[in-house]
């Protein structure tokens, strides 16, 4: 263990701002990408699946009507 | 020869072969992710000349050379899409493009948090970080051109053609800090032969690096799999996936 | 490979050949501007690939290495000046080398020490020297722990 305390640890002997302003930006950089990739895939499922139950509906719609006639 | 790849190039196949690597390769990133940034935070020793800012090291290089490592994958793919026309090959091109994107600006942005306190400076118009600067703009214009198209097919060539001409930037950035005089300074890990830092902080480097290589795998996959099911959505195997899943 | 195909891989190749050409040629031109520096010798006798050489009342960067013992610190003000030679593996310091003085008067980086790499942005003085408005520190790429760092200077001083 290169720190004797929390507070050394935070500080990084002085650079403490620059080291975990790197770290920030990183971890919420790859956070965020993660969750947008993982809302991506989701919303692309739903649309998919929301198209093909119109298109069931319009089908069925398509056969009654040939039926009335 | 290549018959052997023939199934890969088969959306439903790759679509499924991605869907089984994703937990494998999460849980990888994330261990040695884990392993490796607390060791490098915490263990590793501190640099003689830069103290404890050194630490931004294990951020910064693996972002950066993965960023360069994307976009090579990326205009591979480009390649074998304008050869073979291959439809998979755009998606993985639309798939690589933001991660890549997201490496280079962490590159790019703990590389400044890193110069302010050790060259004193956070931005420098040296060959290094403008040529690094000029691969997120690459990046950027693939995933512009990428939405900017309705029809996906031409999308996908457009995209391919930067990805391709960009590859010029690629051995620039390398080779930057060697044929011009630069305020970075030259390779650390990439050189040939040993690396040019002790092994006790070497080690941590090479964990980080693979977790973050993991990291990219995941979410590339990820984005490949919602990329190929937009390209594919009237195939009849994505119905019958789709109609699954919502049992 | 079908015919088609190689068509276009060979469109593909001859296209990007072209292109890495064109742009191969372009930096070769620009390369005298990539450089961020000159270095000390380049001020004395100019460039050496072109010849050319900055004249006085010129902004410039100027890169090299602190000579030990040069750095003299204004005791009253930030003003400091120290003299830059050209960087050079491993480090010696000649009394024939070229050097050239840069004065500055504000707040040096953390890295700034004797023995350091040094790129200053200033003007061109007519005695020859730089007035820097800006001073940053340039490292190598050696990374190493105060034990080893230690031990590797008291090596070097056995060695001689």
């Amino acid at each position: 263990m290169q720190f004797d305390s929390i507070t050394a640890f935070l500080d990084m002997g002085g650079y403490g701002f620059f080291v975990w302003l790197s770290f920030g930006f990183g971890l919420i950089a790859l956070l965020t990408l993660v969750l947008q990739s993982k809302s991506a895939l989701k919303r692309a499922k739903s649309d998919i699946a929301k198209r093909i139950v119109t298109e069931q509906k319009q089908k069925l719609a398509a056969q009654q009507q040939n039926n009335h006639r | 020869m290549w018959k052997w790849l023939h199934p890969y190039a088969n959306p439903e196949t790759t679509y499924h072969l991605s869907d089984r690597v994703i937990p494998w390769f999460g849980w990888l990133s994330g261990s040695l992710l884990t392993i490796g940034l607390v060791w490098a935070l915490l263990f590793a020793p501190a640099d003689y000349q830069q103290g404890d800012s050194f630490r931004i090291f294990y951020l910064h290089v693996p972002a950066a050379s993965l960023s360069m490592g994307i976009y090579l994958g990326m205009a591979i793919a480009a390649l074998c899409g304008m050869v073979w026309q291959l439809k998979l090959s755009d998606a993985a091109v639309a798939a690589l493009a933001p991660v890549g994107a997201v490496f280079t600006a962490i590159a790019l942005f703990t590389g400044a948090a890193w110069g302010k306190p050790m060259w004193g400076t956070w931005w420098v118009w040296d060959a290094r970080l403008t040529s690094e600067l000029v691969l997120l703009f690459l990046y950027l214009g693939v995933i512009a051109i990428n939405n900017a198209f309705e029809d996906k097919q031409m999308a996908g060539k457009a995209a391919s053609i930067i990805a391709l001409v960009g590859v010029i930037n690629l051995p620039i950035i390398k080779y930057s800090v060697e044929w011009w005089n630069t305020l970075h300074q030259g390779a650390t890990v990439s050189k040939l032969g040993k690396p040019a830092m002790s092994l006790e902080m070497f080690w941590p480097f090479v964990v980080c690096f693979l977790g973050f290589a993991f990291f990219v795998a995941t979410v590339t996959c990820i984005r490949f799999k919602t990329e190929i099911l937009l390209r594919n959505s009237s195939r009849p195997w994505v119905k019958n996936l789709m109609l699954e899943q919502a049992k | 490979m079908n015919p088609r195909r190689k068509k276009r891989l060979t469109i593909v190749i001859t296209l990007l050949i072209g292109f890495s050409a064109i742009s191969g040629l372009v930096l070769y031109a620009l390369s005298q501007n990539i450089d961020l520096f000159y270095k000390p010798s380049e001020i004395h006798f100019g460039k050496v690939e072109t010849g050319i050489k900055p004249e006085a009342g010129q902004r410039l960067r100027i890169g090299g290495i602190v000579v030990p013992g040069s750095v003299k610190r204004d005791p009253t003000s930030l003003k400091v000046s120290f003299d830059l030679v050209d960087m050079a593996t491993p480090l010696v310091f000649n009394d024939t080398d070229p050097t050239v003085t840069v004065t500055y008067s504000g707040i040096l980086p953390d890295l700034f020490r004797e023995e350091q790499g040094i790129v200053a942005n200033g003007t061109l003085q007519p005695n020859g020297s730089v007035l820097a408005s800006e001073v940053l520190a340039k490292h190598d790429e050696n990374y190493m722990p105060q034990e080893i760092s230690d031990q590797s200077i008291t090596k070097e001083k056995y060695q001689y």
